[in-house]
């Protein structure tokens, strides 16, 4: 037996632009275990419902995320519109999905230069953080802001994108999609890229299932599920695949992720060329009454939204279950056994996003 | 069982590990599990979330203060978390957790479960 040790591993760390903390029990170099800890930015939004009432809880929703942070806010709109039996104007879901796309695509791409950061290709980090940098700009001319847009409301959106600029994007998408195609093959082809992911930290189907596993993980382990498929928004107008890997690795999440870059660049034509010429929201009356259950699937995987009303302005429960605190079981189980020099590659691999975890 | 709107079942406490058992048998995936104290009834609301594919199902128990709610970290691991979750912030007691945090899952100053901090707040 080798020389046991505990290496503490976080909160602060080169890899980790947020607070986690994880206890490596180490046997040489070799990982045994990994105990997280968590709660270092914790901000109990979620406790904000006895202070904000439920139309403010919108902007409250956009704010525990600085990335899916639009999808934050749908979620939670979404949720307060199915106990309110409100029904969306059509352009809504549309903007809604278009602009949802467009996160997810900023998150890939943030998390692709994240990856090559953690293996110490600067120059491809360089190259996908000036890519996400034409999202953000997009974000920037379609809503005025980069990171909280605040164009979610109840009962649909505050924003319309006109149609030159939608078709404006479209141009703008399909030279990006060029140039991310050429940035992205190196992250598939490259041989130093391949040699820190392929056949490190395997999860199987099953066990990402048993841990609760969620998103590009769970797929990544050949797991078909996408809550795109519950046809939210405008997705049930929209012809997508499911992307999967049956490889079960790090190279599996890395490959699923770029394949759905591309794909929110398909939705994206897709909603453009389909968009119809409604109203963009609807007006809200009275107080919500009953519970909601919503499943959305943000860049890091499915998030859950249970929002309980009580007939008063101030919601009873307002509880989000994020995709990263969903992915710590897997990220454990994928630690078991990997080398020590692994362990920053295989927390990115869950791509990480720690404020989401703490609320 | 009792079906309180689509997919959400009110059950007993006894019929919890089965209900589990049986999830864990046909592969279902644990989703989360919340915990919630409506102002109006004063018991907490234990949720458990279940999914296979695109389908939902979630059972809710109903738990006295001082009552203790059978831990499923034994049979879905990534329970540990919303169980040590729900016992470090709201208070409520689960039995037999597999991986006990004590209380140390989250880092936070404040002090907790918060429910008892804001009763202590509401008393002064």
């Amino acid at each position: 037996m080798g020389n046991r040790s505990v290496v503490p591993f976080g909160p602060q760390h080169p890899v980790l632009p947020e607070p986690i903390h994880l206890d490596l029990v180490l046997e040489d170099e070799k990982v045994l275990a990994a105990i997280p800890s968590i709660g270092f930015i914790h901000r109990g939004l979620e406790s904000l419902t006895n202070k904000k009432d439920f139309n403010e809880m919108v902007y409250v929703a956009e704010r525990i995320c600085g990335i899916c942070s639009f999808m934050h806010g749908m979620s939670y709109c979404m949720a307060l519109e199915d106990i309110m039996n409100i029904e969306v104007p059509r352009r809504a879901d549309y903007l809604r999905t278009i602009w949802g796309e467009m996160s997810r695509l900023h998150s890939h791409l943030l998390w692709l230069g994240l990856l090559a950061d953690g293996f110490g290709f600067e120059a491809l980090f360089m190259h996908s953080w000036r890519l996400r940098e034409k999202i953000l700009d997009m974000f920037e001319v379609s809503t005025g802001g980069r990171v909280i847009f605040s164009v979610n409301t109840i009962g649909g959106v505050l924003k319309d994108m006109p149609a030159d600029m939608l078709n404006d994007f479209v141009r703008q998408l399909d030279e990006m999609e060029k140039e991310i195609r050429e940035t992205t093959a190196i992250f598939l082809d490259d041989y130093t890229v391949k040699s820190r992911l392929v056949d490190v930290g395997i999860i199987t189907g099953e066990d990402a299932i048993r841990r609760g596993a969620v998103g590009p993980m769970m797929r990544a382990s050949g797991i078909n599920v996408d809550m795109r498929k519950n046809g939210y928004g405008a997705y049930n107008d929209i012809d997508f695949e499911v992307i999967t890997s049956n490889k079960c690795d790090s190279y599996a999440r890395c490959e699923v992720r770029i394949g759905e870059i591309f794909q929110s660049i398909d939705i994206i034509r897709q909603c453009v060329a389909k968009i119809p010429d409604t109203e963009i929201n609807t007006k809200v009356t009275g107080m919500p009454n009953g519970e909601s259950i919503i499943r959305v699937e943000q860049p890091r995987g499915e998030a859950f939204y249970h929002v309980r009303a009580n007939g008063t302005k101030f919601l009873d429960r307002f509880r989000v279950r994020t995709p990263t605190f969903a992915n710590i079981p897997a990220l454990t189980q994928t630690l078991q056994g990997c080398q020590y020099g692994d362990v920053p590659l295989l927390v990115l691999t869950i791509d990480p996003c720690i404020s989401c975890t703490e609320r | 069982m009792q079906e309180l709107k689509k997919d959400l079942y009110l059950i007993e406490k006894a019929e919890l590990l089965n209900i589990i058992m049986e999830k864990k048998n046909a592969l279902w995936r644990l989703c989360q599990i919340c915990c919630s104290y409506p102002k109006l009834e004063d018991h907490f609301e234990v949720t458990y979330s279940f999914a296979n594919g695109q389908d939902l199902s979630n059972y809710r128990l109903i738990a006295q203060r001082d009552e203790e709610v059978p831990s499923i970290s034994r049979v879905y691991k990534s329970a540990i978390y919303y169980e040590n979750e729900m016992h470090e912030l709201w208070g409520l007691k689960v039995e037999n957790i597999k991986q006990d945090f004590h209380d140390k899952l989250y880092r936070i100053d404040v002090e907790t479960p918060f429910l008892v901090k804001e009763e202590q707040k509401d008393g002064e």
